[in-house]
């Protein structure tokens, strides 16, 4: 087999990176994206031990609560994981699984609240990656996310998340969990192509399997995703346990970039107005003033000199 | 206020009096003893290490510049709460210091009525009925505490944000902020309102004493509680021994000039 050659990923945009970004629109590259099917999905979780393997992650004890779920959340060192919700249909018990991990949405929460320069990068194929060289360990993105992906490690105080195998897919490999996946539930390739395919499996599940509101999920409300799903049931996306309309804070959009900088002008404003103060009106001195010393008083050949026509 | 604190606060007061000393010159009054005085520098230098550690996680435009101070990003982070919860707790101690002396009167009502007079220095003299602390330094010192309690409660939610609900955690960020510019905008005044604004206040905080002069001219009630004289009075008495002096010095001169005559 030909491996294609290692690709540097073209950034696009970097966390709190006060300048352009270097190198920005030299080229184009091709938006990635993960489609999951999650009617064909049958919770092997092979696609979690995939995961683990190819992260070098430690394998780990996991926690049984009545579910068919791992444990209750992805974690720092566990960040692919089959959510588990029991449904009904036509008074049918039904199983959702749904394959858990990170979105890569196009408007990045997470990466919207960082202060840390360089910490999240999201590349032009739209992969949002963490350098935990330059996290800070603040946990912001955490409460930025509108699907509750990054996690804080208490050890090394830093924040990780699904990488989308961007080591991987550099050297034009599939991610780890896509190679794992037996049915084929699992897809990756093109943003354009992920879309059509999922277009017509959500229409294949309208005409032929009796999923009148089978949808792709791709939420627009952060300008869509680079993992997209096609659900059951699209009005109601709640019950795999993502956000119908998820949103990123305001206070990481319009705050930090419009409120923050108009602080940091009025604070410097306020400084350059003391100043000026103490130049224009000068200082309140205890009364009465100590007479000025001789070399400071008016000069009196000098003042003549100024009465003469 | 408990009869409690305030023997806690006399005996702190007393006690670092004992261990510090303040030197009163003739003409001179005691204004921040050495209690005080320790508060106040311990208050300052948690709140500027704050400050600079939290301005450096506040903006990306200010990161790269302020995080190597305190040795990196990651390092800036985990100091950022032990300075601040350092700050917290000294200034509680000279919240309850100061909690008298700053109560809220009628006559810091007046004051600030009048700030805009007192900004471009019209009067040379304060109001006969300004007290040890005018409207303005108590206004500061209540945005103080209602940031402090701001910064504390939002800086908790911060610290430990990976337990609390995402949206508190996005509001604090917001509201820590706020606290942050109010606090700041105090500050600046402060500043330049103890140094540059009116000379020989700077000694108070480090000296522990200000002249009479600085007293009645800035503080005249205090003045007159202190010293039992009429601030007015006294600043008529010394302009006229001023002015005297300055008289007697000329007719000296005049003296002299006269004799060199040939």
């Amino acid at each position: 087999m030909k491996m294609s050659n290692p690709q540097v990923f073209q950034i696009q945009e970097i966390s709190a990176h006060p300048g352009p970004v270097p190198g920005l629109g030299t080229q184009r590259a091709v938006q990635v994206c993960k489609y999951i099917d999650v009617t064909t999905c049958i919770g092997c979780k092979a696609c979690e031990v995939a995961c683990v393997e190819w992260n070098d992650h430690p394998f780990r004890e996991t926690t049984f609560d009545d579910t068919y779920q791992t444990m209750p959340s992805t974690d720092w060192n566990y960040w692919n994981l089959i959510k588990f919700a029991e449904d009904e249909r036509d008074g049918n018990l039904m199983w959702l699984m749904r394959k858990d991990q990170c979105m890569h949405c196009e408007d990045p929460g997470c990466l919207r609240a960082c202060p840390a320069d360089g910490a999240i990068i999201k590349y032009e194929n739209g992969i949002v990656d963490f350098n935990q060289n330059n996290c800070i360990g603040c946990g912001y993105c955490i409460s930025g996310c509108p699907f509750d992906i990054p996690k804080f490690n208490q050890k090394t105080k830093k924040v990780y998340k699904c990488t989308l195998c961007s080591d991987r897919v550099g050297q034009g490999l599939e991610p780890a969990c896509i190679k794992a996946c037996p049915t084929g539930c699992l897809h990756f390739g093109t943003k354009h192509d992920m879309v059509q395919i999922a277009g017509l499996r959500a229409k294949q599940l309208q005409e032929h399997s009796g999923f009148a509101n089978a949808g792709v999920y791709d939420p627009q409300t952060i300008g869509g995703t680079h993992v997209i799903y096609v659900l059951h049931d699209i009005n109601n996306p709640e019950r795999y346990g993502l956000p119908k309309d998820p949103v990123i804070p305001p206070s990481y959009t319009y705050w930090k970039w419009l409120a923050k900088p108009a602080g940091l002008l009025m604070a410097g404003l306020g400084v350059l107005a003391v100043f000026f103060h103490r130049v224009a009106v000068g200082p309140r001195l205890p009364q009465p003033e100590q007479p000025a010393p001789v070399e400071s008083q008016p000069d009196p050949i000098e003042a003549k000199r100024k009465e003469q026509p | 206020m408990s009869s409690s604190v305030e023997r806690f606060d006399e005996r702190a007061r007393r006690e670092a009096d004992r261990v510090g000393t303040t030197v009163v010159r003739r003409g001179e009054l005691l204004r921040h003893p050495v209690y005080t005085r320790v508060l106040h520098w311990l208050v300052a230098i948690t709140f500027v290490l704050s400050l600079l550690s939290g301005f450096a996680i506040y903006s990306p435009w200010l990161f790269k510049f302020l995080t190597p101070i305190f040795g990196g990003g990651a390092m800036t982070r985990f100091l950022h709460p032990w300075f601040g919860l350092a700050f917290e707790v000294f200034f509680l101690f000279q919240f309850l210091n100061w909690l008298t002396p700053m109560m809220w009167r009628e006559s810091d009502r007046r004051w600030l009525k009048r700030i805009k007079a007192y900004t471009t220095n019209e009067d040379k003299l304060e109001p006969a009925d300004v007290g040890f602390f005018n409207g303005g330094q108590k206004v500061y010192f209540w945005a103080i505490v209602l940031s402090g309690v701001l910064f504390l409660i939002t800086g908790i939610l911060l610290w430990f944000d990976d337990i609390f609900p995402r949206w508190l955690v996005a509001v604090s960020y917001v509201i820590h902020d706020l606290a942050a510019l109010l606090m700041l905008a105090g500050f600046i005044i402060h500043i330049y309102e103890g140094t540059a604004a009116a000379p020989g206040t700077f000694r108070s905080m480090i000296n522990g004493t200000v002249s009479e002069r600085w007293a009645w001219t800035h503080h005249p009630a205090w003045y007159k509680a202190v010293t039992g004289r009429d601030p007015r009075e006294s600043y008529e008495r010394e302009r006229r021994r001023q002015s005297d002096r300055e008289r007697a010095i000329q007719e000296w001169e005049r003296e002299q000039d006269g004799r060199d005559v040939p």
